[in-house]
């Protein structure tokens, strides 16, 4: 069981949450001049990562805010949990 | 030739290359040892009833080479019919079960329909009382379905790879591709470099990692799929029992122990172990079904890392780079395609060109929206 620390509630359960893939991924600004491979790869293709990992989290059986998690997917030790809208550590995230 | 991946399926690729298309100087490349990853994690259902066309014909292609798989390989893969019902619970599940075996029988797919005291005859220890909270109101059923033995699949697609010149080398990881415009010249690994013209990826768990290293992006994203065993006793369950609603899947191991399993863990991991919840949820499924297995001790419980595509369907075929193949993205159903996604692949290796059944599912499905959209219509919730 994860133990996740909501940037609203403060620790919880992660029953609590849901996963909610990788984060920062910006949607395209024109969107009417995207070809199929971008769109392709904006919808589908994803980083999945293997070590540390920025991904969004949602607390829905509690404050229903999402929120970014910085998290390892190997030893799944969570080091970071932050807000949407600030930045992903150097060298992380999208 | 290289093949990446000692697996079910990269060991099965290997036989159907050398068998098939008399390719036998080929090199399968196991980061850890024979019968350790997915192949060996599963819970060993075989099944065909898939609700689309292009799963329909692939997944029954597998089944038929399974009925025949033992006497191919000279090695017991103790294939049993044993059939496989998936129970419906609502009413929208009745109607979308019922429309399935429709589809599964005009694409010759064995499947029937019965109704819940048809389930109880064929499966007498069931609970299909009206007091459950989702109450069993009937299920498909697919006779020619059951179980295999996993870790016979693996030895016997070794054993007969190996008598064909296949060489099979353990704990030899794959660290990246030497790639020349555009074209793959060969692996590097932990123990040195191959030279090949032609490399086959076939991990079950690790396809973006492999992607990566080759410069190219796949829609996949690794999960953990747990599964637990019970301890063994006589034999009480003789089918197959997998429900959608509740989400649990059992089955009765010749052992006599009982093989559960369920869903993936909801986020990203690589790390072969999920988080309790999911498995509490699973037994609380098994209970309500089963009431008669309420004072079963279980012995052990693990996780295998599936690699799971947005529509729920692999990915067999080319990569952007020339030479490279993958198949891969198998998700949580990999094991009942087992022999037919090494012959599929291998042709497709083989021929530089998609075996017909293989088509569908290719990499570029995901630019040209043909996706084969599996979620929660193949008969279980991926």
């Amino acid at each position: 069981m994860l133990l996740i620390e909501c940037p609203y509630c403060g620790p919880r359960d992660e029953c609590e949450f849901h996963a909610g893939g990788e984060a920062h991924i910006a949607r395209p600004e024109k969107p009417e001049t995207l070809s199929d491979a971008a769109w392709a790869d904006y919808v589908f293709m994803r980083k999945n990562t293997k070590g540390w990992y920025a991904e969004r989290w949602v607390h829905s059986a509690g404050c229903r805010r999402w929120f970014n998690v910085e998290r390892n997917t190997v030893t799944h030790e969570i080091r970071r949990v932050y807000r949407v809208g600030e930045s992903p550590t150097e060298g992380e995230g999208s | 030739m290289v093949v990446v991946g000692g697996g079910g399926h990269g060991l099965a690729t290997a036989y159907y290359l050398a068998r098939d298309h008399g390719i036998t100087n080929v090199a399968v490349l196991e980061k850890g040892w024979l019968g350790g990853g997915n192949v060996a994690r599963n819970t060993t259902i075989v099944r065909s009833n898939y609700l689309w066309d292009e799963s329909a014909a692939l997944y029954e292609h597998a089944l038929k080479l399974w009925e025949g798989l033992s006497q191919d390989l000279n090695y017991n893969v103790m294939l049993s019919q044993r059939g496989v019902l998936n129970l419906a619970h609502s009413l929208q599940e009745v109607r979308d079960s019922r429309r399935r075996v429709y589809a599964n029988q005009l694409n010759g797919v064995d499947a029937e329909w019965i109704d819940a005291e048809g389930v109880k005859a064929y499966c007498p220890q069931i609970n299909i009382s009206p007091d459950l909270r989702y109450p069993v109101l009937g299920a498909t059923l697919q006779r020619r379905a059951g179980t295999a033995r996993h870790d016979a699949v693996a030895w016997g697609f070794a054993r007969a790879a190996d008598a064909r010149g296949v060489d099979i080398i353990e704990n030899c990881e794959v660290t990246g591709f030497d790639i020349e415009r555009g074209a793959v010249r060969g692996v590097r690994t932990t123990r040195g470099a191959i030279k090949a013209a032609k490399v086959a990826i076939v991990v079950a768990g690790h396809g973006s990692v492999m992607a990566e290293k080759a410069g190219f992006r796949l829609p996949l994203e690794s999960h953990p799929l747990q599964a637990l065993v019970s301890e063994p006793i006589k034999p009480v369950l003789d089918c197959v029992v997998m429900s959608n609603a509740v989400h649990v899947y059992v089955s009765q191991s010749d052992k006599g122990e009982l093989v559960i399993g369920a869903g993936i863990d909801a986020y990203n991991s690589y790390a072969q172990r999920g988080s309790l919840p999911v498995i509490t949820g699973q037994m609380g499924a098994l209970l309500a079904l089963f009431p008669i297995f309420s004072r079963l001790k279980m012995m052990r419980n693990w996780g295998g890392i599936v690699d799971v595509c947005p529509d729920a369907s692999p990915i067999i075929g080319k990569t952007p780079v020339e030479g490279l193949y993958f198949n891969g993205g198998w998700g949580t159903g990999g094991f009942k395609a087992t022999p037919g996604s090494g012959q599929v692949f291998a042709h497709t290796v083989a021929r530089d060109e998609p075996h017909p059944l293989a088509a569908p599912f290719a990499l570029d499905r995901f630019t040209s929206g043909a996706l084969v959209d599996e979620h929660g219509a193949a008969a279980v919730a991926h």
